[in-house]
């Protein structure tokens, strides 16, 4: 099977998502959609999966012209889109889940289904197991549950959003094994899409490239097993000049003094319905950046949600400048300049149907009668010092990922204590998170102290003091951040405490 | 909007054809019932007190995301506290407005206990505002008949209502023509006119919104959703009281265990009906009121049963939430910023749902 995709048009009141985008992605081949937040990837994959139709333009799988008004109708052509939190049922096992979909009579066939399930498994090197309830399983298993499910359905392309987020090293290299054997041996149509330059390379025959709506270029990849350092830095600049029109220097970390105390968690123990954290102590200086490494619910959010009220603490002391704040609610914190910022924008933070002179107004007004006029330039004001595509009477949703995370920069208090946060940069391109955190370490520099977790080895590495490394709730504290490795940290994250 | 109208119209005249009468017939039964003279057009406007009461009251929960359904309950404590006040006090005839307002800042109290108190479960001990409603509904009616068949059983009557009200303990009728309490309009209409107001205009109104919206941001955000949540149940509740004072200080003079009377619940569908635009409110209610009230002559006229009115109601609401439904399904085929309308739409019905 091949898919061409014909000057495809989509447009979202101003914004031109997708203009006049052509490509052509043939069978057995493995090709990267890259791009910066709001280039159109997305909005791209979701037409040809069928989530959304497009203005104009045409889509031929096998040179026909297909229409798509839903994922049924994309899948029934063969087409199938994994997002990135895979769309399960968590109460149900394995087998369950696999069997939704299923062109089935009343009753499934659960003994054929177990079958195909566990050859399909097997056949791609996955280990998944039939019985095991979905809420139970990481992210990377639910993505193998998903693609084993997608190609039972008699799917030929199948396109990727950002599958390696969250997702172990060893995990990732399953999962691209298995999507190499599917495209060069099976002959399956693969779409990745990614912001992740190493990611792109490792894996694709080809990288589209997209930026402002537009299809900017196309590059092909260097065969698998390419490990010469030269010539995988010029592929990395070249996809980089593509991504943003320039190149990115190198960051620069700066040195703040670092201060008085702000916070002391003493004894903390900790414990929610799948892990338990014990005898967690950390302090916490004024100008100072702790990283939280760590797989994903490997204690990260936990203890972040418990330092600032969200959760409960089981025993031991969080101190505030001294102050005892064990249990205190979140807006207690709040109020000493404490704030925290998680991981699902729209989820917790922001408020989908709010516009952003609501959000604004929300956090700055102190007067009980709202003058929605001074707040409204107010607004207009803030979002054009924070750079965000957006007006004011936009509602939050209508913003991408990029401009929301913006926006939450924007509803900081101007002089915070200290700032948790859940993996800032998440989804966000290279520009986009260079941006977020130069925003952060002008807060640091004023005093700010900042406790964040993240997923990318590499800004863990670029912007901590000190990291501790969570694994399935046990802490162990890298304090001598400019000496350690990617890999070593890599080792830490995998539970190899004894590697380093 | 006209077309549900006119389609649930449509299905209203098959069901009276069914029955046997001509829908003409029984659309001017209804009409001459509502609006023949001054007094049959106060007592649509004696329905239409409560209930506008009522709604307005539960726009203000559903804009935090509460679903009141013990909104019934409310309105029959309030009705049961601003009895206690009517069958304790006898002040003198010069004194009788001081009276008036003490029952009714009874009926005030009274709502808003019982909305405290579904409140104070929802929020501290996480019971489900339906679960505690309804609980405190029941409650409510079992002390509404434990007070008539007890405390204030009237002296060789039987236990359907309580002692009749002396005369200072109701509200004075604006004149014989039109027997309404003038007061009780003037509430009514500062209360359909403020709280939309409020609501677009203050701090509080927009802390109800995003608790409403999505509770967990609005909390990060350093909105007290608590005490937000709080002071919505107990805004409505006030409300409710006043609608439930004015049922037994006006409409019945004493005190019966059904003086609510479905008001609260008909006051759900209003709000939803309105889809949350306040400024309908008002307009919709007075429609429900001319419909119910109008409907009491169609036994006299047509020996027809009178809540026929009540399935005329059902068949409007039913359609209309239809329409609605379809409206947003297709809004979000069409796509318009895909995720982004079903996030809206998801989030408007989490308001009414959550």
């Amino acid at each position: 099977m091949d898919i061409e995709l014909r000057n495809i048009h989509k447009r979202f009141g101003t914004v031109h998502a997708n203009n006049d985008i052509s490509v052509v992605f043939p069978a057995g081949r493995i090709t990267g959609i890259l791009g910066e937040n709001g280039a159109g990837k997305s909005t791209l994959m979701k037409i040809l999966s069928g989530y959304q139709p497009a203005d104009t333009g045409d889509i031929l799988v096998d040179g026909n012209a297909s229409r798509f008004s839903s994922p049924e109708d994309a899948i029934q052509e063969g087409i199938g889109m994994l997002q990135q939190d895979p769309l399960d049922v968590g109460a149900f096992t394995t087998l369950e889940n696999f069997v939704y979909g299923r062109p089935e009579r009343v009753l499934p066939d659960w003994q054929a289904a177990r079958k195909d399930l566990e050859e399909a498994s097997a056949h791609l090197g996955f280990d998944l197991e039939a019985e095991t309830p979905v809420e139970r399983m990481s992210i990377a298993l639910r993505q193998q549950l998903e693609i084993v499910r997608l190609l039972a359905l008699g799917v030929k392309a199948l396109i990727l959003d950002e599958p390696t987020t969250g997702i172990s090293a060893e995990q990732k290299q399953t999962l691209f094994a298995a999507l190499q054997q599917l495209a060069h041996r099976d002959g399956v149509i693969i779409l990745l899409v990614s912001h992740k330059l190493e990611d792109v390379i490792t894996l694709c025959d080809k990288v589209v490239v997209l930026r402002d709506g537009r299809r900017i270029g196309e590059e092909d990849m260097p065969a698998p097993g390419e490990t010469d350092p030269v010539t995988l830095e010029k592929i990395k600049s070249q996809l980089v000049h593509l991504m943003f029109g320039q190149e990115l220097g190198p960051h620069v970390r700066l040195e703040v003094p670092l201060d008085k105390v702000v916070l002391q968690l003493e004894n903390l123990n900790l414990r929610d319905r799948r892990l338990q954290i014990e005898n967690l102590n950390l302090s916490l200086r004024q100008g100072e950046v702790v990283g939280l490494a760590g797989l994903d619910n490997s204690g990260q959010g936990l203890t972040m949600r418990a330092i600032c009220g969200l959760e409960s603490v089981s025993s031991g002391r969080v101190l505030l400048e001294g102050e005892d704040m064990t249990n205190r609610s979140y807006r207690s914190f709040l109020h000493r300049g404490v704030v925290f910022g998680a991981a699902g924008r729209l989820e917790e933070g922001l408020i989908a149907g709010l516009t952003l002179t609501e959000h604004m107004a929300l956090v700055r007004s102190g007067r009980a009668v709202l003058d929605w006029p001074a707040l409204e330039s107010y607004t207009s004001e803030s979002l054009k010092h924070y750079d965000v595509r957006g007006e004011a009477e936009d509602r939050i949703e209508q913003l991408s990922g990029g401009n929301q995370q913006r926006v939450l920069m924007a509803l900081l208090p101007a002089n915070p204590q200290l700032l948790i946060l859940e993996q800032p940069t998440r989804g966000l391109d290279v520009e986009s998170a260079r941006w977020i955190w130069q925003q952060l370490l002008e807060r640091r520099e004023g005093g700010t102290a900042i406790l964040f977790s993240s997923a990318e080895l590499d800004e863990l590495v670029a912007y901590s003091d000190r990291i501790l490394v969570f694994h399935a709730g046990r802490v162990h504290e890298v304090s001598d951040v400019a000496s350690t490795t990617i890999d070593e940290l890599g080792y830490l994250i995998g539970g190899e405490f004894k590697q380093v | 909007m006209l077309l549900p109208v006119l389609l649930s119209l449509l299905l209203a005249a098959l069901l009276v054809l069914a029955v046997g009468r001509e829908p003409q017939e029984v659309l001017e039964k209804i009409w001459q019932g509502a609006f023949r003279n001054t007094r049959s057009f106060a007592g649509v406007l004696n329905f239409w007190i409560p209930l506008t009461l009522a709604s307005v009251g539960l726009f203000v929960t559903f804009r935090a995301g509460l679903w009141n359904i013990g909104i019934e309950g409310q309105i029959l404590a309030g009705a049961i506290f601003a009895s206690a006040g009517a069958l304790t006090f006898d002040f003198p005839p010069e004194l009788a407005p001081l009276q008036l307002l003490l029952q009714i800042l009874l009926g005030v109290l009274g709502g808003m206990v019982w909305a405290g108190i579904t409140g104070a479960l929802k929020i501290w001990l996480g019971v489900n505002e339906i679960f505690g409603g309804m609980a405190l509904n029941a409650l409510a009616g079992v002390w509404g008949i434990y007070l008539i068949s007890g405390p204030w059983y009237p002296e060789g009557g039987s236990a359907q209502q309580s002692r009749p009200f002396l005369e200072n303990a109701l509200y004075p009728p604006l004149s014989r023509d039109w027997p309404v309490g003038l007061l009780a309009i003037v509430m009514t209409a500062v209360a359909m006119v403020l709280v939309p107001l409020i609501m677009a205009r203050t701090r509080w109104g927009l802390q109800l919104k995003a608790t409403g919206s999505n509770p967990r941001s609005a909390l990060l955000l350093g909105v007290p959703t608590t005490r937000v949540a709080m002071s919505a149940f107990l805004v409505c509740g006030a409300l409710a009281g006043i609608a439930g004072s004015y049922r037994v200080m006006f409409t019945y003079g004493s005190f019966r265990p059904l003086v609510a009377g479905g008001i609260g619940f008909l006051g759900l569908l209003v709000v939803l009906l309105s889809t949350m635009k306040p400024l309908w409110i008002p307009l919709i209610t007075f429609v429900f009121s001319a419909i119910l009230a109008g409907s009491t002559r169609l036994r006299v006229s047509l020996q027809l049963d009178s809540s026929l009115a009540g399935v005329l109601q059902g068949t409007l609401v039913l359609v209309f939430i239809l329409f609605q439904g379809l409206r947003q399904r297709l809004e979000a085929r069409r796509g318009d910023q895909a995720g982004d309308v079903s996030q809206a739409s998801a989030s408007s019905q989490s308001g009414l749902t959550g």
